[in-house]
């Protein structure tokens, strides 16, 4: 057992400790928070991959959390092979992003400019596929992959965060940035919603539409295999971790507004401070119902979500 | 158009029906067919896939050395994903198609729930592998039902005399969101007043949760001594590793749910100083000699691993001391069903790897507490202790 | 026999059902087609929902659970008439159909798919937390059989006619509905939302209606489940479960009538037959989802039957229209 006096010389964090010191209330408070916050992040980075490839093609992806369960276990097994987290994180990253090329290539071209119901269930047949694939291939096992940077907890005041979480927090951050930056302010990036907008009328005017597409359903892949890289160490990857991250990235995405990227992130981590403080204060058993009952709120009150623009 | 389309619909579905029933009349006169209904696919796959390995593995032993008295054993077995629909089906599959002489599962206590209304009804020995006590209780409701795993009443008390013995007085508890779970949630609680015990907190988590450090922050607002932990699968590890990084000092008890390799693997340091009941076969090697079970547990392990090339797994040992007992019943009635029973139901001193069974018409589990030892985990192995 | 009359189908339908259960003596067959039976009243719900209305319900299984289990909880723990807590859970579906579909369906595009997805997890985990309603993960057991005047139909093949007459009728009245001028509509409003507006169909009125009706048969179909397992626990309610609903749609045929019994019965009957590949169940499950849409979109039968004759629709790689009164 580790001694909660472990930490070695006093607190970094003179200040929160002299504030939640006096107010006992607020310490589980500030744990929940950041407990909130990292699971958040998780939910965050799903939700950023159903918003790049909507964003591009109008497309809801409900394979997306499979991309992240792939990545999670591609990664360990590239690890058990050759024990590098930088060569399983890049091995898992590229493999997957071939997989995601790979299904639209082959499952949503052929469709074409298909009904949203026919895509849907494509989608969703493509997630319980991946699912049964990753069954054969990995069984039902749970396996570890260690943490980027150790397993020491690092101490706020009276709450603790690990490595891992800052990781996982940090790549958000700049991811949401970077996306943000590259949609709004590349040509291309400006292209690739353009193709959201008005397939046809994007090609009109030189735009590659299927490239584009191809691309950003890499590019989904890719952050869905990475977070799923980031958070194996923290929650184990088994087979089936991506069907409930993939529905709780949704409802983050719709949430904070399908067509905003940042709105995304801002769902994300909505929703994993609600589900945490709803944990902690009120009932710990209906906990997963959260997500999905600020969907609805949502989805009735401000069906575009919080950031969301258009329609 | 129409006509040919629905004609060829029906045709197919009509097809599909006559076939499903397979070829062939089903059971010849020889050999003895056993079912099994395990959940090998599914989330409990931990708990199916082991069980159908040492159901076959000894019905492979028996068939090498000429089956029960000259009669092979042939066992037809069952995925019931861990679904009430699928099992209610594939018991009726195993009585009215394979004809069954007796069933040995489920692994769950959902699934045991419905089989055990249709084998009661059949008149059908059903041997379970799932841990609620309500599988064999009221005896008077389950003459032809027994089960072969410790009930989660006895991982309790063992759970509880531990604490006394070690002045624990006030607890917290954690308790999974499944069937396995919530018994043992009622038996946590039920129990606790018998042994002094105060339950401070009862939080709860999913199975398929990965992060429980809310539920532990508010465990460590309370005043609790300890926090016992009851789940099966990968969470109990994550809860082990939340409470290291939350700096939590409490010791952390886990149910026998977590008594297995796979549990101190994923836990990695974490693991360290948890306390759990666990059966036998998790230290067999630490047993006395002229302990009973060790030689069981012993033999189950070696074969286990040779056979299967993977660890074993006292989940497995359900199915393969069911399978036992069912042999030693087999030898002794035979095909009469009744008579079945009534062997099972006469098994005494019985050493299994879950333990001793002393089955009667009473108790048909026919275990003790004793078939549970306390183990603490150090320096990654399980160590028998106090 | 000219079998496009339609009364001449149904005396084929109740011939054959009969001739089923005369021929049969087995009760694992009857149970069987008990659960075909059960499966293929969700599924024409959903089939009506999807093929007609244009809009999918990714939480189905929800109506199903709340059909089920308001009639175990009633009849179980409250002892009321099984026929009455059957009504009682239609009612209740009912109304849960219709406060989700209000809001959900004054928009356009696919806020349903949504909303019912939520709703279906949501309701899951309630019947798996509220333990002290529901018995919990654990389940619901003691549930008592149905009886018809006294008649108790505690066996399969006692519950056989109950359950197909249900669902000769449900079929009746939905191939009914297909045909009329309500029916039309909806084809209207499947092909394009904007045209049937300006034609003065109320499609929001139209669609809910079809909605709350696919979730009175879900409540039907977990009434009768509950009675004849006379034991339910929630994880027969789940997410996959509401996935494999759609699974059967789709091979059945969207806006196929008859093909709701197709897909219910396949994908039924192939994991019983295939009992070998059980690893494989969720491989071929997104398989078919993804094959069957991509390249017979209009079920497996008349997608068959479509390729041989028209390949041209395949080439296009569209999506093609409906043809005609679905059959």
């Amino acid at each position: 057992m580790v001694s909660g006096q472990g930490r070695k010389g006093s607190s970094p964090w003179p200040l929160v400790t002299s504030l939640t010191t006096p107010l006992p209330i607020l310490a589980p408070l500030l744990q929940y928070f950041i407990s909130g916050l990292t699971n958040g992040a998780i939910y965050a980075l799903i939700a950023l991959g159903f918003g790049i490839i909507f964003n591009t093609t109008t497309i809801i992806n409900f394979a997306q959390g499979e991309f992240v369960m792939l990545g999670a276990l591609c990664a360990i097994s590239i690890y058990h092979l050759t024990p590098s987290l930088p060569l399983a994180f890049l091995g898992g990253v590229i493999i997957v992003s071939l997989v995601g090329l790979a299904f639209e290539r082959l499952a949503l071209r052929p469709v074409g400019e298909a009904s949203p119901l026919t895509l849907i269930i494509i989608t969703v047949g493509a997630g319980v596929f991946f699912k049964g694939v990753a069954m054969l291939l990995w069984g039902k096992e749970s396996y570890t992959l260690p943490p980027f940077s150790g397993e020491a907890p690092l101490h706020l005041g009276p709450a603790t965060i690990l490595p891992q979480n800052l990781w996982i927090l940090g790549l958000t951050l700049v991811l949401v940035l970077a996306l943000e930056a590259f949609f709004r302010l590349t040509l291309r990036g400006k292209a690739m919603r353009a193709c959201a907008y008005n397939p046809r009328a994007a090609r009109l005017v030189g735009i590659a539409a299927s490239r584009m597409v191809q691309f950003s359903f890499a590019l989904s892949a890719l952050l869905g295999a990475g977070a799923g890289i980031l958070i194996a160490p923290l929650t184990l990857g088994v087979y089936d971790m991506g069907t409930i991250l993939g529905l709780k990235g949704f409802a983050a995405a719709i949430i904070g507004g399908l067509g905003s990227l940042l709105g995304g992130v801002l769902g994300g981590l909505l929703l994993g401070l609600a589900e945490s403080f709803t944990c902690g204060l009120i009932s710990s058993g209906y906990r997963d119902a959260v997500a999905f009952l600020l969907l609805l709120v949502v989805l009735f009150l401000r069906p575009r979500g919080l950031l969301g623009g258009r329609q | 158009m129409r006509t040919k389309t629905w004609l060829v619909g029906w045709a197919l579905a009509l097809a599909g029906l006559i076939l499903a029933p397979g070829c062939g009349p089903g059971s010849k006169s020889e050999p003895y067919v056993i079912g099994g209904i395990f959940s090998i696919t599914g989330p409990q796959s931990y708990l199916g896939e082991p069980e159908r390995n040492s159901m076959e593995m000894v019905a492979e032993e028996i068939n090498a050395k000429g089956g029960l008295n000259g009669h092979p054993l042939k066992l037809v077995i069952y995925d019931d994903e861990g679904d009430v629909t699928k099992a209610r089906l594939d018991a009726e599959k195993l009585l009215q198609k394979d004809r069954a002489l007796a069933i040995i599962g489920p692994s769950l206590t959902p699934t045991s729930m419905t089989v055990l209304e249709i084998t009661q009804k059949a008149k059908v020995p059903l041997i379970s592998c799932a841990a609620a006590a309500s599988i064999t209780s009221p005896a008077n409701e389950r003459a032809w039902v027994f089960k072969t795993a410790q009930t989660d009443q006895m991982a309790v008390s063992r759970i509880y005399q531990y604490c006394q013995k070690h002045g624990i007085a006030k607890v917290a508890i954690l308790t999974v969101s499944t069937g396995f779970g919530v018994a043992g949630k009622e038996q946590l609680l039920s129990q606790a007043a018998k042994y002094g015990i105060e339950v401070l907190a009862q939080e709860v988590f999913g199975e398929k949760d990965t992060d429980m450090t809310p539920q532990l922050t508010k465990i460590r607002g309370t005043a609790a001594q300890a926090v016992i932990c009851w789940g099966t699968g990968p969470a109990p590890a994550l809860v082990a590793k939340n409470l290291k990084e939350l700096g939590l000092t409490l010791p952390l008890i886990q149910s026998h749910g977590a008594a297995s390799k796979k549990f101190i693997e994923l836990a990695g340091d974490a693991a360290e100083g948890v306390v759990m009941p666990a059966g036998k076969l998790a230290i067999y090697q630490q047993l006395p000699d002229s302990d009973p079970q060790k030689a069981v547990c012993k033999e189950y392990a070696e074969k286990y691993q040779a056979r299967f090339k993977a660890p074993e797994s006292s989940f497995g040992g359900y199915a393969y001391d069911a399978q036992r007992m069912l042999d030693q019943a087999l030898m002794k009635a035979g095909r009469d069903q009744a008579k079945i029973r009534d062997a099972l139901e006469g098994i005494k001193n019985f050493p299994g790897v879950s333990g001793v069974f002393n089955m009667s018409p009473e108790d048909h589990n026919g275990l003790t507490p004793d078939a549970f030892v306390m183990v603490k985990i150090e320096n990654g192995q399980f160590t028998l202790t106090d | 026999m000219n079998f496009a009359r339609p009364w001449n189908r149904w005396v084929l339908f109740a011939l054959v059902a009969l001739a089923i259960a005369a021929g049969l003596d087995n009760e694992y067959y009857f149970t069987l087609l008990n659960f075909i039976g059960i499966y293929t009243l969700l599924v024409v719900g959903l089939n009506l929902l999807l093929g007609y209305a244009g809009q999918i319900s990714l939480g189905h299984a929800a109506f199903f659970g709340l059909g089920a289990y308001t009639s175990g909880i009633l009849t179980a723990t409250c002892g009321v008439n099984p026929w009455l807590a059957l009504l009682a859970g239609l009612a209740l579906s009912g109304s849960a159909a219709v406060l989700i579909g209000v809001p959900a369906l004054k928009l356009r595009g696919y806020y349903l798919a949504m909303a019912t997805l939520g709703f279906g997890i949501i309701v899951s985990i309630i019947l798996n937390q509220a333990q002290p309603l529901t018995g919990g993960p654990s389940g619901l057991s003691g549930i008592p059989p149905l009886s018809l005047a006294g008649f108790p139909l505690n066996t399969a093949r006692r519950l056989y006619p109950l359950i197909w007459l249900a669902v000769g009728v449900i079929l009746a009245l939905s191939a009914n509905l297909v045909d009329s001028r309500a029916g039309r509509a909806l084809r209207a409003l499947h092909d394009s939302e904007a045209a049937a507006a300006s034609l003065g169909v109320d499609t929001a009125r139209l669609k809910l209606k079809i909605f709350v009706w696919s979730a009175l048969y879900a409540s039907l179909a977990g009434s009768l489940y509950a009675h004849s397992l006379n034991f339910i626990a929630p994880a027969s309610f789940g997410f996959m479960f509401s996935i494999k609903l759609v699974a059967m749609v789709v091979l059945g045929g969207m806006a196929s009538i008859w093909g709701s019994l197709l897909g219910a019965g396949v994908l039924t009957v192939l994991p019983e037959l295939l009992s070998v590949f059980h690893d494989f169940e969720m491989v071929i499950f997104g398989a078919i989802l993804m094959v069957v849409m991509i390249f017979l979109p209009r079920g497996l039968v008349r997608g068959l039957l479509d390729l041989r004759e028209f390949r041209q629709y395949k080439r296009k790689g569209r999506f093609p229209g409906f043809l005609g009164p679905g059959a």
